[in-house]
């Protein structure tokens, strides 16, 4: 019996060896696959990081110089002939000198300023170099006669002298100068025309044209005519003015609400009713807050359009529930054993939060504000139903002037029909942008740790 | 420069009433040891509360209907026969220099008599009434100053009664949480049911075709606003979205937090999150300029026609985006699971995959389910990736590779820069909205509602 079960025993067990060696390979296979696929979902994400954030870079980072042309502009009386400024006199109103003032700037404002810049890029130009006046124009940005008439205007006994300038060279002559133009490209299809790019050659050859770190994108305000002269200038006021709004308006509400409703609030329908709320208001799409920003806002308290008043306000609305979920978090995490002392030592629950639970937290609520302004900082489709996508030349001074922001900023350049030269300025914003998001979190970081450490 | 002064006063009365109120309660101490049931701030802060209140109630009626006095003032300086001849807008223009005048600054050209005499008056009431106002909330807050303060004694429950300020106030804020929702609410319902007198609610819900027509067309004809084209783009983009989010963010979320050692984990889930953080416009501008023109090419290398601006671009960013709030989501809810349901799948042999798939996942599928339905409600109001990349082409269409438009994309360009609401064309928006703001808040609800119960289940 056993002389003849044995070996078939031994082949069953064999049998039944390789089967468990079989699935367990198997098994193990699966194992690895499901690793490897895990492996591959985390190279997925951090590898659209990494896309992302190159691809931004490469665009972006020429953007950041621009070209510049050094030239020498004489004002010629024969262009600029206009009476002297008006002088005040004694006994003349404000109203009366400013009327007078503006009148000569209008004077001086009708003059062919086109004529001064001409002239000083034909000095540049070698002697005997053929171009008419259209094309050559072309060479400097748009806004050149701008800036000459600003510096007569603020200056009059610029009349007839001969001063060195800094002028930007026009978008196109950017491209061309940084290589994003092919130079192959027959005279039909060139934004410029063949004498003008010679001409910036010539320049560019005898130092008339160098590139320089293009200050314009952050002193400038934006610009349609003059693309190379658009900055951020406004949109970066117009973002400080609703920060400090957010920072002022949703802070205390929000911190003020979550102690309410973590400590004070009694245990009701009611409050249930509030905390589920305010979780769903955290998850509503921005876009709703732009509605009733347009309907509440500006249809009903008539707040003036475009103003980062009001784009502040609809930014406070939705970046609150977002500090009060944060704090709410904090406040449950102190632990119970600081409450009971505080409150065994006959400190009043008021005094309770106040002295002892609150001090705790306050590193957390600040992260967490710094993560709702960061959101806020980022946020365009609300502000765009509110008219901050209006265009603005000019720096806010007050939070009820007109006024964009970054983001929206962006959205506005990526529109330019410029595709060629705004592509790179959009991507330079972005950077911007990004650079203030950055900035932000690590200043989260940086003031978290330290207060940790202390506390 | 007024209220400046005014805030000034306010602030330096504040002070004074808040010292009043601490000296005194201070003075009430005396060495022989009578007890003063509350220290010295909580009465001063009782003294400045009591001040503050009647000043800024004053202070906050002459800025209701200051301006509005001094008009009729302004008005009732001009002769009558002057009057009798200004329309509407002459009448503003002579207001307004007459308060060039009073204010020093000065008008152009020729000043009438009248308007020198009414400016000088003017001056003399705007000085007035500035008096007046801060006389009387300085009078009234030291009279309530002075009540306050003859209110204190040893046994005055002044801790008490500023607790129960404190209290109200901090009540009053978590109200604004409440009022924005009262408002969202509001303001869709009033708009869209506006919108619904000129648009038959059955056209707008099952219309198939989108196309409004701006008011500056002049024909009486409003267009069609068919919304079933918008909420067909609109799940088109999301479901995307969510195919590409949903494998790698669980993924990823299952190998951060069942197989990475722990020095990986710190690196990596900060890395993912950056994508979180990025504001949606740059994605937008991402999905336009490159991966657009990318899938495009791609498309067309294996004979796929992929429009460079479509859902798919589109779907494939907002996925990227996404792809964080899954991840981390999904963490948070695996951690939650008990540590003796994976303990007690390895004690009967399983693998980590085996235990991941059949135990882990099963038991955690409650909260995923829920951190999915959170993700698809973010994807179907996210507004600027689809504003940039799916190329506003509001027709109903089965391919994801050729443009669609979304429910945001039509508030976006039925809004901008418009704000009298008078027509359809603007109002359609708030229906609009309105949908949207339903359709994300079913899908919170019951996202929220199926999270908790989860939480709860293993707590």
């Amino acid at each position: 019996m056993t002389n003849i079960s044995t070996p078939t025993g031994r082949q069953a067990s064999i049998e039944r060896t390789r089967r468990v060696r079989d699935g367990l390979r198997r098994r193990h296979l699966h194992e690895a696959l499901f690793k490897g696929f895990g492996l591959a979902a985390i190279i997925a994400a951090l590898g659209f990081v990494a896309i992302l954030f190159t691809d931004v870079l490469i665009k972006g980072i020429p953007a950041f110089t621009q070209a510049n042309l050094h030239l020498e502009a004489t004002f010629d009386p024969a262009i600029i002939d206009v009476g002297p400024a008006p002088v005040r006199t004694a006994g003349q109103s404000d109203a009366d000198f400013r009327a007078a003032s503006l009148g000569w700037q209008r004077d001086v404002a009708l003059l062919n300023w086109n004529k001064v810049v001409e002239a000083s890029l034909r000095a540049a130009a070698p002697a005997g170099f053929e171009i008419d006046s259209r094309q050559i124009l072309t060479v400097a940005e748009t806004n050149a006669r701008h800036v000459l008439r600003e510096m007569f205007v603020n200056d009059p006994s610029l009349l007839g002298q001969t001063i060195k300038v800094d002028l930007l060279a026009s978008a196109n002559a950017d491209n061309w100068v940084k290589g994003n133009i092919d130079r192959e490209l027959g005279d039909a299809q060139q934004q410029l025309s063949a004498p003008a790019r010679a001409l910036i050659d010539i320049f560019e050859e005898n130092g008339t044209i160098s590139m320089g770190f293009a200050w314009s994108i952050f002193t400038n305000v934006d610009s349609r005519a003059a693309p190379a002269s658009a900055g951020l200038a406004g949109a970066f006021m117009g973002s400080l003015f609703m920060m400090v709004i957010v920072i002022l308006l949703a802070v205390p509400i929000g911190v003020a609400s979550a102690i309410y409703l973590e400590e004070f609030a009694p245990k009701s329908r009611l409050t249930d009713l509030i905390e589920v709320n305010i979780n769903n208001l955290a998850a509503v799409p921005s876009i709703v807050f732009g509605l009733l920003g347009a309907a509440v806002f500006i249809n009903y308290f008539k707040l003036p359009l475009s103003a980062p008043l009001a784009g502040g306000l609809v930014l406070t609305l939705m970046t609150l529930p977002t500090i009060i979920i944060a704090t709410r978090g904090a406040l449950q995490g102190v632990s119970p054993a600081l409450r009971q002392a505080a409150l065994g030592m006959g400190a009043s629950k008021t005094q309770m939060v106040f002295h002892h639970v609150l001090p705790v937290t306050f590193p957390s609520i600040l992260t967490a504000t710094i993560i709702g302004v960061a959101q806020a900082l980022g946020e365009t489709a609300p502000l765009l139903l509110i008219g901050m996508n209006a265009f603005v030349a000019s720096i806010p001074a007050t939070p009820l002037d007109q006024a964009t922001a970054l983001p929206v900023q962006i959205y506005l350049w990526q529109a330019n029909e410029n595709r060629n030269f705004f592509e790179a300025r959009t991507s330079a914003a972005i950077l911007v942008l990004l650079g203030f998001m950055i900035l932000l979190n690590a200043i989260a970081i940086l003031l978290r740790t330290r207060l940790e450490r202390r506390a | 420069m007024n209220s400046l002064i005014i805030a000034g006063l306010l602030v330096l009365l504040l002070g004074l009433a808040y010292q009043t109120g601490w000296s005194k309660s201070r003075s009430l101490v005396t060495p022989d040891g009578i007890k003063v049931h509350s220290r010295p701030q909580y009465h001063g802060a009782l003294v400045a509360i009591w001040t503050l209140v009647p000043a800024l109630l004053i202070v906050g009626l002459w800025a209701n209907f200051g301006d509005s006095a001094t008009r009729a003032f302004t008005v009732s300086q001009i002769p009558p026969d002057v009057i009798m001849g200004l329309d509407e807008i002459a009448l503003n223009a002579t207001i307004q220099r007459i308060g060039a005048l009073a204010s020093g600054y000065g008008v152009v050209g020729e000043v009438q008599p009248f308007e020198q005499a009414a400016g000088a008056a003017l001056r003399q009431f705007q000085f007035l009434s500035f008096l007046l106002v801060v006389a009387a909330a300085a009078g009234t807050g030291i009279l309530a100053l002075l009540y306050a303060r003859s209110r204190i004694t040893a046994r005055l429950r002044a801790r008490n009664a500023v607790e129960r300020v404190m209290n109200l106030a901090l009540l009053a804020c978590s109200g604004v949480a409440i009022l924005t929702t009262v408002g969202i609410v509001a303001s869709l319902l009033t708009e869209a049911l506006r919108f619904f007198t000129f648009i038959n609610p059955l056209d707008f819900f099952f219309g198939t075709v989108w196309a409004p027509k701006f008011s500056s067309t002049g024909t009486g004809d409003a267009g069609q606003y068919g919304i079933l084209p918008l909420l067909s783009g609109t799940l088109m983009v999301a479901a995307i979205a969510m195919a590409v989010a949903v494998p790698v963010g669980l993924m990823t979320a299952i190998y951060l937090s069942q197989y990475a050692p722990r020095s990986v984990r710190a690196v990596v889930k900060p890395i993912i999150e950056i994508l979180a953080g990025i504001p949606t416009i740059v994605y937008g501008f991402f999905a336009l300029v490159t991966v657009g023109p990318f899938l495009n090419k791609a498309g067309a290398m294996i004979g796929l026609d992929i429009s460079a601006t479509s859902a798919l671009t589109a779907g494939v960013v907002m996925g990227i985006m996404i792809i964080p709030f899954i991840s981390s989501l999904s963490d948070d809810i695996l951690n939650q699971v008990p540590l003796a349901l994976r303990d007690g799948a390895y004690g009967l042999g399983a693998t980590q995959s085996e235990t991941i798939r059949n135990v882990l996942l099963p038991a955690a599928l409650p909260g995923i389910v829920g951190a999915f339905l959170l993700a698809v409600s973010r994807a179907i109001g996210e507004t600027m990736i689809v504003v940039l990349a799916a190329g506003n082409s509001p027709v109903l269409r089965g391919s994801p590779f050729e443009p669609v438009s979304t429910i945001t994309v039509s508030i976006v360009n039925q809004l901008t820069g418009d704000t009298d609401f008078a027509g359809p064309q603007s109002l359609v928006g708030f229906a609009l909205g309105l949908t949207l703001f339903v359709m994300t808040l079913l899908l919170n609800i019951v996202a929220l509602y199926i999270v908790r119960r989860f939480r709860e289940q293993y707590e």
